[in-house]
């Protein structure tokens, strides 16, 4: 239709439009530019039971016109990007808060605040994964540095079984965690569950206390070693534990001991059990003078 | 309004085109018959010049990877000739590597090719992940051509080895040498990588990249034939 005016004259549109068009006033609302994603929570900080998953309403007009977090299905690429939104100091942070929680520090709400990201839970993973490989080969070098019977030997059939452990730990745990959260949320009425990926967040942020504890291992001093495993696991229980006490103290005491002590339990199991499989104690060769040992070995 | 329709060119009185008046005319676009003669055919040429020009374009591109500039000839022009060529020699150097030990000894040859492959896959997915703007095959095309100077310490390890003893100070020179190569690949391929990201992303994009060339400067080091 031609119009008055010349119809190839720029026209200048208002830059917050969509924000005028958005339908809700207290949703979430992310700016197209991803220089910064900003999270402006219009509604009070989350108490406790507001914490519960909204069903996400699929409203066609919303989802165009507004910058509406909309999720994406699994099976695209964008599902999984939007598990990737964060920044180089998000990640610094949700670490640092790892390292060092804090009583009344929820990490899934202090530091994850509804955005978990995968890529702190896969590569803290893969770097302990290597790091347990490459400190358990240096340490059992160390304590064989006198022998002569030793043959130094890259060991790296080790590093698939310790990417089959920590990965399983990761990922498997974090599943069970969630089934019981959601199966204990249906029977009571106040618990509130995480969402798998917050779970899955969490427990790979509390891994990370791991690799500075794994580096030290490599020194072949046996008191600093049990020293440093204690360390790690209180620090690593201590995030996970605090974590899930909110999300089950109103349940019957049982249950809430039993799901605690379970993951303390596993904790535990994985930190003893690396270091018993990967690091060797030092074994009480006794020197033997290597002539006569040969001799008797080839006469028989 | 039969009246309109007898009229020829009734409608475009209005501007604007009327449902009973055919469109008529032919809309093809002549197929142009002289671009065949202006590529120039590469079918006919001697398979020596062929092969020749995809060594030079592997040879300049590592030429830049030594000396790493803000250039973008690596992505413009990606192949994966280069990366192919030098995982098969990595590969080939890492062999016979402490045979009699059977199964704890250094990797075997799919072992090194699924390490480096596998390994580039997945930190060219975490960069589009979090939201560059390199392609997959870019991305590899970079992370391959990286790995030359890693290759080339593990040429001088070797022949160290052959000519000395392993003793510590073969250890140590092999370990100055490695590490300056790794210093090297990490430094060359976060010259192209880094401009691709987003700022506030870069130290996330650049850590696997360090992981990955950390861990194939540990294979090399470790080894001992």
């Amino acid at each position: 239709m031609a119009s008055m005016k010349d119809p190839f004259e720029f026209q200048d549109f208002d830059e917050d439009s969509g924000n005028l068009l958005e339908p809700r006033r207290d949703a979430v609302t992310i700016s197209i530019e991803h220089e910064d994603v900003k999270f402006e929570k219009k509604s009070a900080p989350p108490s406790a039971d507001a914490y519960e998953e909204d069903p996400e309403t699929s409203d066609d007009q919303a989802k165009l016109l507004s910058g509406q977090k909309k999720t994406p299905a699994f099976w695209t690429f964008e599902y999984y990007q939007k598990l990737f939104d964060v920044d180089t100091h998000h990640v610094k942070e949700r670490i640092i808060g790892s390292l060092l929680p804090w009583p009344r520090k929820n990490f899934v709400h202090t530091y994850l605040r509804r955005n978990p990201d995968l890529y702190g839970p896969f590569w803290i993973c893969t770097t302990l994964v290597f790091a347990i490989a490459i400190s358990g080969n240096i340490s059992t070098f160390l304590v064989n540095l006198g022998n002569s019977n030793y043959k130094y030997t890259p060991e790296f059939r080790k590093v698939t079984i310790a990417a089959t452990a920590i990965f399983s730990y990761a990922w498997l745990i974090p599943l069970a965690l969630w089934g019981v959260l959601l199966w204990r949320s249906n029977k009571v009425m106040n618990i509130v569950s995480y969402s798998f990926m917050e779970i899955v967040c969490v427990y790979g942020y509390s891994l990370a206390v791991y690799i500075p504890a794994v580096i030290i291992w490599i020194l072949p001093f046996a008191w600093l070693q049990w020293l440093s495993i204690l360390v790690a696991l209180c620090l690593s229980g201590s995030v996970l534990v605090l974590t899930f006490w909110p999300a089950v103290r109103d349940d019957h005491p049982k249950v809430y001991i039993t799901i605690l002590s379970t993951i303390v339990t596993f904790n535990v199991l994985l930190a003893i059990g690396c270091k018993m499989y990967f690091f060797s104690k030092p074994e009480n060769l006794p020197e033997k003078p290597p002539g006569p040992t040969v001799a008797v070995k080839l006469s028989t | 309004m039969a009246d309109d329709a007898n009229k020829p060119f009734a409608g475009l009185a209005d501007v604007s085109i009327s449902e009973d008046i055919a469109v008529e005319g032919d809309i093809s676009v002549p197929v142009g018959s002289s671009r065949v003669d202006e590529d120039m055919s590469t079918l006919d040429e001697p398979v020596k010049e062929t092969v020749l020009r995809d060594l030079r374009a592997v040879g300049k591109k590592f030429v830049h990877v030594l000396y790493p500039k803000k250039s973008s000839a690596l992505l413009r022009d990606w192949d994966l000739w280069g990366p192919l060529l030098l995982c098969v020699t990595l590969a080939l150097l890492l062999q016979g590597g402490a045979v009699d030990q059977g199964e704890q000894g250094g990797p075997q040859f799919a072992e090194v090719f699924v390490i480096v492959w596998l390994g580039s896959v997945v930190i060219t997915l975490n960069s589009q992940l979090l939201g560059g703007t390199l392609s997959f095959f870019q991305s590899l095309c970079v992370l391959g051509y990286c790995i030359l100077p890693l290759t080339s310490s593990l040429l001088l390890c070797r022949i160290l080895l052959l000519v000395a003893n392993n003793n510590a100070v073969t250890f140590s020179v092999r370990l100055l040498v490695v590490c300056a190569s790794f210093g090297w690949s990490t430094f060359a391929s976060t010259a192209f990588l880094a401009d691709s990201q987003p700022p506030n992303r870069r130290a996330l994009v650049v850590y696997p990249v360090f992981l990955f060339y950390f861990v194939i400067g540990w294979i090399i080091l470790t080894f001992s034939p």
